[in-house]
């Protein structure tokens, strides 16, 4: 406690929310100029290097018209559509995991994008789409995984820990089904289907920009009114009825929150694996917070897809990756690090 | 603060297997009571069903004459905290912040804290002895400090009725008197409802205002613990022969297993120590426990 001042027990506890939520906003604030920051050089950087400086100024309207032409028209779209799915990703992952009480639980981890990538395959491979029809079937396909996932884990309202078993078993299905149509499809289409799998952002335009944004304009005043219930929800199912929330129902809209920004994401950019697994955790740590950590988890996925990005376009000379690549090579070794500590540890979460 | 929690011709069960059949309750308000029975007798069933998480399948649990599952659950949280058996809490969560989650069934839709929730927050945390570790979080702490953190806050919540499933399960000695004296402060300071599920009956019997001893999913006697535990009630519900006579500190039925090994040397009672002798005396005068003569 402060030295000297004798605070009363009230005023003890405010002084304690007080700090607890000043080292959020600190974070929220860093993290926002750092995806900033990045945000800019990934539009300065390419074929015609423009100065971040003047990157900056057109962004804002001050350019001049080739400047404009480059960073508006043609980096612009990409790098939003990278900055919007990482806040999508961030966010879904950091509700499940915290419904889930279990950092296993992330929409990349349980089957979600599983259903959307094997609908999109199919959308692919099968029926031949392209663009926008992929992207709808894909959230088709999140959606009607996360349905079935959520009946066949109801029991008398649905457990974390069957949610999370359900998932991973839903999940190998729709893989096994992708593999499936890959293997019968022709190689050129096999191809163009495996770009979609690793999760790309290349060649995004305002469309996939339009979408992510009306999607987060839709679903983040929803969360906000959620957050609480999500708070609560992380003490455990008796905690929380004996606290007087409404369980199944609140873990049901959190869920469909959840899935459709995953889903989103997924149509968006394909399924960049490891953004929503990884950044809530971070987020956490960052923010030394308890709960979701909702805002500071979008940032972090915000940071690590358009870090990413910016690696795969330009970290290798002339070889471009998709961004997919780059977020497994660094989420990979995470998942082992948690299941080798949850070993040890002896508990399952 | 007064509230009324009873319970009439109650059914309840998991899936097919009916645990509870036609169970009828009042429990007194403003006193302890005390739920005992042996293992899956249904005990913690019924706690879980006056507290609304079962719902019953006949019969209905009354909270101040009305359907507790008709009541919004927010509004019955007001009246009616719950302490789980085995709460979890999300890894690093600090005392405060986890004491101040009781105020959520008292708050609008958007957090709003307002000086009355520090100022419940605050004396859930005196009344418990945890204000000075606010800022520590909960995996930090020994098994007895977490549970009086849970309990303050449950009493954040400002219920007039308390229900516990289990409080001392997995605390050692010291701890589990610590947490049941407790209660009995919370009791007497604000006569508050309390209703706690547990094991040992010796500190059923010292703690507890009124007992309701279950057997195969039904009550089987309830009342005063000195009316209650009698050798041959404890002989049925338990299917343990026991002598019972007055512990010599508090007066209250105290229970000894017979068992089968009472011929060891160093087990047999020498009133040398002055608990022991007024054991003996006790025992004497009202001539419950008569040594067995060798």
């Amino acid at each position: 406690m402060t030295a000297g001042v004798e605070l009363s027990p009230a005023q003890v506890i405010s002084r304690a929310r007080s700090a607890r939520r000043a080292r959020s906003v600190v974070v929220i604030a860093v993290l926002a100029a750092v995806v900033f920051v990045i945000f800019c050089v990934s539009l300065s950087l390419g074929d015609f290097k423009i100065p971040v400086v003047d990157v900056v100024k057109t962004l804002f309207g001050g350019g001049d018209r080739a400047t404009e032409f480059i960073v508006n028209k043609l980096r612009l779209p990409r790098a939003l559509t990278g900055v919007l799915v990482g806040l999508a990703l961030g966010m879904s992952g950091a509700i499940f995991q915290s419904i889930a009480r279990n950092p296993l639980a992330s929409p990349d981890i349980i089957g979600v994008t599983y259903g959307a990538s094997a609908f999109a395959v199919l959308a692919i491979v099968t029926l031949g789409l392209t663009g926008a029809a992929v992207a709808a079937l894909a959230i088709a396909g999140a959606l009607l995984t996360a349905i079935i996932m959520y009946l066949l884990a109801w029991r008398r309202g649905v457990s974390s820990y069957r949610l999370i078993l359900v998932g991973i078993g839903i999940g190998a299905m729709a893989t096994s089904f992708t593999s499936y149509l890959l293997t019968k499809a022709r190689v050129e289409i096999a191809q163009q289907a495996l770009i979609w799998l690793t999760g790309s952002l290349n060649g995004r335009d305002w469309s996939q920009v339009r979408s992510m944004a009306i999607t987060l304009a839709v679903l983040s005043p929803v969360l906000v009114l959620l957050v609480r219930r999500l708070r609560i929800l992380q003490l455990g199912d008796e905690t929380a009825y004996g606290l007087g929330l409404q369980v199944e129902l609140s873990r049901l809209g959190l869920i469909v929150v959840g899935v459709l920004l995953a889903a989103m994401a997924t149509a968006a950019a394909g399924p960049i694996g490891f953004v929503a697994f990884v950044a809530p955790p971070i987020a956490r740590w960052l923010t030394r917070s308890p709960g979701p950590a909702l805002v500071a988890s979008a940032l972090i996925g915000a940071f690590v897809v358009s870090l990413s990005d910016l690696i795969a376009q330009h970290g290798l000379g002339h070889t471009q990756l998709p961004v997919g690549v780059v977020t497994g090579v660094v989420g990979a070794p995470y998942l082992m690090f948690l299941l080798a500590r949850t070993n040890r540890v002896g508990s399952g979460g | 603060m007064d509230h009324s929690l009873s319970a009439e011709n109650l059914a309840v069960g998991y899936d097919q297997r009916e645990i509870i059949h036609d169970l009828s309750v009042r429990i007194p308000a403003g006193k302890i009571s005390v739920i005992v029975g042996a293992n899956a007798c249904g005990k913690s069933t019924l706690l879980k069903t006056l507290a609304r998480l079962l719902k019953p399948s006949r019969g209905s649990v009354l909270l101040d004459g009305k359907s507790i599952q008709q009541i919004p659950t927010r509004e019955v949280a007001m009246r009616l905290g719950l302490l789980p058996q085995a709460p979890t809490a999300p890894e690093g969560i600090t005392v405060a912040d986890l004491v101040g989650r009781g105020r959520y069934p008292r708050q609008g839709w958007i957090r709003q804290w307002t000086p009355a929730d520090d100022e419940a927050i605050a004396d859930a945390m005196m009344s418990t002895d945890v204000l000075e570790i606010a800022d520590r979080p909960i995996d930090e702490l020994s098994g007895g400090q977490r549970q009086r953190v849970w309990i303050a806050m449950a009493l954040a919540q400002e219920t007039g009725i308390l229900l516990l499933d289990e409080p001392t399960t997995f605390l050692d000695l010291t701890h589990q008197i610590d947490v049941l004296e407790l209660l009995v402060d919370l009791n007497k300071r604000d006569q508050r409802t309390i209703v706690l599920v547990l094991h040992d009956l010796n500190q059923a019997c010292r703690f507890g205002d009124h007992l309701i001893a279950m057997k195969n999913g039904t009550i089987v006697a309830e009342g005063n613990p000195a009316d209650v535990i009698t050798e041959p009630l404890v002989q049925d519900v338990f299917g343990l022969a026991v002598k019972v006579i007055p512990d010599p500190v508090a007066g209250a039925p105290m229970v000894v297993p017979l068992g089968r090994h009472t011929n060891r040397a160093d087990a047999r009672p020498h009133p040398s120590t002055p608990a022991a002798k007024a054991l003996a005396a006790s025992a004497a005068a009202t001539g419950i426990c008569t040594p067995t003569q060798h």
